[in-house]
Protein backbone atom coordinates (compact mmCIF):
# COMPACT_ATOMS: atom_id res chain seq x y z
CA UNK A 1 0.00 0.00 0.00
CA UNK A 2 1.54 3.33 -1.09
CA UNK A 3 1.83 6.06 1.74
CA UNK A 4 0.33 9.46 1.95
CA UNK A 5 1.79 12.39 3.65
CA UNK A 6 0.21 15.34 3.34
CA UNK A 7 0.02 18.21 5.22
CA UNK A 8 -3.14 19.50 7.43
CA UNK A 9 -4.43 21.81 4.39
CA UNK A 10 -4.13 19.59 2.04
CA UNK A 11 -5.41 16.48 4.31
CA UNK A 12 -8.60 18.25 5.45
CA UNK A 13 -9.35 19.51 1.62
CA UNK A 14 -9.23 15.92 1.20
CA UNK A 15 -11.99 15.33 3.76
CA UNK A 16 -13.99 18.34 3.03
CA UNK A 17 -14.29 17.10 -1.01
CA UNK A 18 -15.28 13.45 0.34
CA UNK A 19 -17.78 14.49 2.57
CA UNK A 20 -19.44 17.30 0.05
CA UNK A 21 -20.08 15.07 -2.32
CA UNK A 22 -21.53 12.60 -0.19
CA UNK A 23 -23.71 15.37 1.98
CA UNK A 24 -24.68 17.25 -1.59
CA UNK A 25 -25.74 13.27 -2.94
CA UNK A 26 -27.83 12.33 0.00
CA UNK A 27 -29.88 15.25 1.25
CA UNK A 28 -31.93 17.62 -1.14
CA UNK A 29 -34.57 15.97 -3.84
CA UNK A 30 -33.29 17.42 -7.11
CA UNK A 31 -29.93 17.08 -8.84
CA UNK A 32 -29.81 21.28 -9.05
CA UNK A 33 -30.17 21.53 -5.21
CA UNK A 34 -27.92 18.69 -4.73
CA UNK A 35 -25.06 20.82 -6.64
CA UNK A 36 -26.06 23.27 -4.74
CA UNK A 37 -25.47 21.92 -1.55
CA UNK A 38 -22.35 20.12 -2.38
CA UNK A 39 -20.75 23.21 -3.52
CA UNK A 40 -22.29 25.00 -0.46
CA UNK A 41 -20.81 22.99 1.62
CA UNK A 42 -17.32 22.65 0.39
CA UNK A 43 -17.77 26.18 0.63
CA UNK A 44 -18.24 26.58 4.30
CA UNK A 45 -15.71 23.99 5.34
CA UNK A 46 -13.09 26.10 3.32
CA UNK A 47 -14.53 28.67 5.26
CA UNK A 48 -13.92 26.70 8.47
CA UNK A 49 -10.85 25.45 7.23
CA UNK A 50 -9.30 29.16 6.61
CA UNK A 51 -11.14 31.22 9.73
CA UNK A 52 -9.45 27.87 12.18
CA UNK A 53 -6.18 28.65 10.59
CA UNK A 54 -5.69 32.38 10.93
CA UNK A 55 -7.77 31.99 14.79
CA UNK A 56 -4.97 29.78 15.38
CA UNK A 57 -2.11 31.69 13.83
CA UNK A 58 -3.08 35.00 15.67
CA UNK A 59 -3.76 32.88 18.76
CA UNK A 60 -0.39 31.99 18.73
CA UNK A 61 0.93 35.43 18.33
CA UNK B 1 -57.03 15.32 11.91
CA UNK B 2 -56.55 14.36 8.31
CA UNK B 3 -52.90 15.66 8.49
CA UNK B 4 -52.64 13.68 11.55
CA UNK B 5 -53.92 10.34 9.16
CA UNK B 6 -51.54 11.45 6.58
CA UNK B 7 -48.58 12.16 9.05
CA UNK B 8 -49.38 8.55 10.11
CA UNK B 9 -49.54 7.36 7.17
CA UNK B 10 -46.22 8.75 5.80
CA UNK B 11 -44.09 7.41 9.12
CA UNK B 12 -45.20 4.20 8.85
CA UNK B 13 -42.92 1.57 8.70
CA UNK B 14 -42.52 0.12 4.85
CA UNK B 15 -42.09 -3.59 4.50
CA UNK B 16 -38.96 -4.99 5.50
CA UNK B 17 -38.45 -6.75 1.97
CA UNK B 18 -38.73 -3.26 0.56
CA UNK B 19 -35.69 -1.75 1.80
CA UNK B 20 -33.51 -4.60 3.19
CA UNK B 21 -31.76 -5.35 0.45
CA UNK B 22 -30.86 -2.02 -0.65
CA UNK B 23 -29.42 -0.93 2.80
CA UNK B 24 -27.73 -4.57 3.25
CA UNK B 25 -26.19 -3.97 -0.05
CA UNK B 26 -25.19 -0.50 0.90
CA UNK B 27 -23.55 -1.43 3.84
CA UNK B 28 -21.16 -4.11 1.87
CA UNK B 29 -20.32 -1.91 -1.25
CA UNK B 30 -20.55 2.01 -0.67
CA UNK B 31 -23.36 2.93 -3.27
CA UNK B 32 -24.65 -0.61 -3.75
CA UNK B 33 -28.21 0.40 -2.73
CA UNK B 34 -28.37 3.30 -4.94
CA UNK B 35 -26.61 1.15 -8.02
CA UNK B 36 -29.95 -1.27 -6.93
CA UNK B 37 -32.17 1.27 -7.03
CA UNK B 38 -31.22 2.40 -10.49
CA UNK B 39 -30.15 5.67 -9.46
CA UNK B 40 -26.19 4.50 -10.66
CA UNK B 41 -24.85 8.38 -11.22
CA UNK B 42 -25.91 8.78 -7.17
CA UNK B 43 -24.17 5.04 -6.37
CA UNK B 44 -21.16 5.72 -8.66
CA UNK B 45 -20.43 9.34 -6.92
CA UNK B 46 -21.05 7.44 -3.37
CA UNK B 47 -19.22 5.01 -4.38
CA UNK B 48 -15.87 7.22 -5.68
CA UNK B 49 -16.12 9.48 -2.23
CA UNK B 50 -16.53 6.54 0.52
CA UNK B 51 -14.18 4.11 -1.34
CA UNK B 52 -11.70 7.02 -1.67
CA UNK B 53 -11.77 8.38 1.69
CA UNK B 54 -11.06 4.83 3.02
CA UNK B 55 -8.41 4.51 0.87
CA UNK B 56 -6.76 7.81 1.92
CA UNK B 57 -7.52 6.86 5.39
CA UNK B 58 -5.49 3.27 4.18
CA UNK B 59 -2.43 5.29 2.50
CA UNK B 60 -2.00 7.73 5.72
CA UNK B 61 -1.97 4.13 7.66
CA UNK B 62 -4.87 5.46 9.81
CA UNK B 63 -5.33 2.83 12.86
CA UNK B 64 -8.18 0.98 13.21
CA UNK B 65 -10.45 1.13 16.16
CA UNK B 66 -11.21 -2.48 18.33
CA UNK B 67 -14.20 -2.63 21.22
CA UNK B 68 -12.48 -1.44 24.59
CA UNK B 69 -14.23 -1.45 27.71
CA UNK B 70 -12.91 0.91 30.64
CA UNK B 71 -13.94 4.09 31.55
CA UNK B 72 -16.74 5.79 29.75
CA UNK B 73 -14.64 7.54 27.27
CA UNK B 74 -12.67 4.98 25.97
CA UNK B 75 -15.70 2.77 25.43
CA UNK B 76 -17.63 5.68 23.47
CA UNK B 77 -14.55 6.39 21.75
CA UNK B 78 -13.33 2.81 20.80
CA UNK B 79 -16.56 1.37 20.51
CA UNK B 80 -17.92 4.54 18.42
CA UNK B 81 -15.27 4.27 16.18
CA UNK B 82 -15.15 0.76 15.80
CA UNK B 83 -18.86 1.00 14.35
CA UNK B 84 -17.25 3.35 12.42
CA UNK B 85 -14.68 1.61 10.97
CA UNK B 86 -16.96 -1.96 10.65
CA UNK B 87 -19.85 0.59 8.00
CA UNK B 88 -17.70 1.13 5.48
CA UNK B 89 -18.54 -2.50 4.62
CA UNK B 90 -16.77 -4.60 2.34
CA UNK B 91 -13.72 -2.05 2.28
CA UNK B 92 -13.41 -2.83 5.98
CA UNK B 93 -13.67 -6.43 5.81
CA UNK B 94 -10.81 -6.86 2.76
CA UNK B 95 -8.43 -4.63 4.67
CA UNK B 96 -8.90 -6.94 8.12
CA UNK B 97 -8.79 -10.15 5.67
CA UNK B 98 -5.33 -9.13 3.89
CA UNK B 99 -4.13 -8.23 7.80
CA UNK B 100 -4.20 -4.41 7.71
CA UNK B 101 -3.30 -3.69 11.31
CA UNK B 102 -1.74 -0.18 12.17
CA UNK B 103 -1.03 0.75 15.60
CA UNK B 104 -2.51 4.19 17.12
CA UNK B 105 0.92 6.05 16.32
CA UNK B 106 1.79 9.78 16.87
CA UNK B 107 1.57 12.25 13.98
CA UNK B 108 -0.72 14.46 12.26
CA UNK B 109 -0.57 12.06 9.52
CA UNK B 110 -1.80 8.91 11.32
CA UNK B 111 -4.51 10.88 13.18
CA UNK B 112 -6.47 12.08 9.99
CA UNK B 113 -5.85 8.56 8.15
CA UNK B 114 -7.38 7.63 11.68
CA UNK B 115 -10.21 9.96 10.85
CA UNK B 116 -10.82 8.99 7.25
CA UNK B 117 -11.36 5.78 7.90
CA UNK B 118 -14.10 6.41 10.62
CA UNK B 119 -15.61 9.27 8.37
CA UNK B 120 -15.77 7.09 5.21
CA UNK B 121 -18.04 4.64 7.69
CA UNK B 122 -20.15 7.23 8.90
CA UNK B 123 -20.82 8.71 5.72
CA UNK B 124 -21.74 5.35 3.99
CA UNK B 125 -24.06 5.30 6.70
CA UNK B 126 -25.91 8.72 5.17
CA UNK B 127 -25.74 6.52 1.93
CA UNK B 128 -27.84 3.59 3.89
CA UNK B 129 -30.33 6.05 5.05
CA UNK B 130 -30.47 7.36 1.59
CA UNK B 131 -30.89 4.60 -0.03
CA UNK B 132 -33.69 3.36 2.72
CA UNK B 133 -35.53 6.80 1.63
CA UNK B 134 -35.59 5.76 -1.42
CA UNK B 135 -36.36 2.07 -1.43
CA UNK B 136 -39.23 3.55 1.16
CA UNK B 137 -40.74 5.54 -1.42
CA UNK B 138 -39.90 8.78 0.52
CA UNK B 139 -37.86 10.46 -1.46
CA UNK B 140 -37.04 9.90 -5.87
Amino acid sequence: MPKMNLSHFEAAFLFSLFASVVMGVVTKRTDRDRLHYGFYTFGCFLLALFGLGWLMYFGHG
Amino acid sequence: MAKEKELKEKQAMPPLGAWVPAVALGWLIPGGGHFLLKRNGRGALLLASVTGMFLCGLMMQGAMFQPQSGDLLTTLINTGGFIGDVCSGILYLLSVCFGYSQLDTAGHVHDYGTKFLVSAGLLNILAMVDAYEIAAGRKD
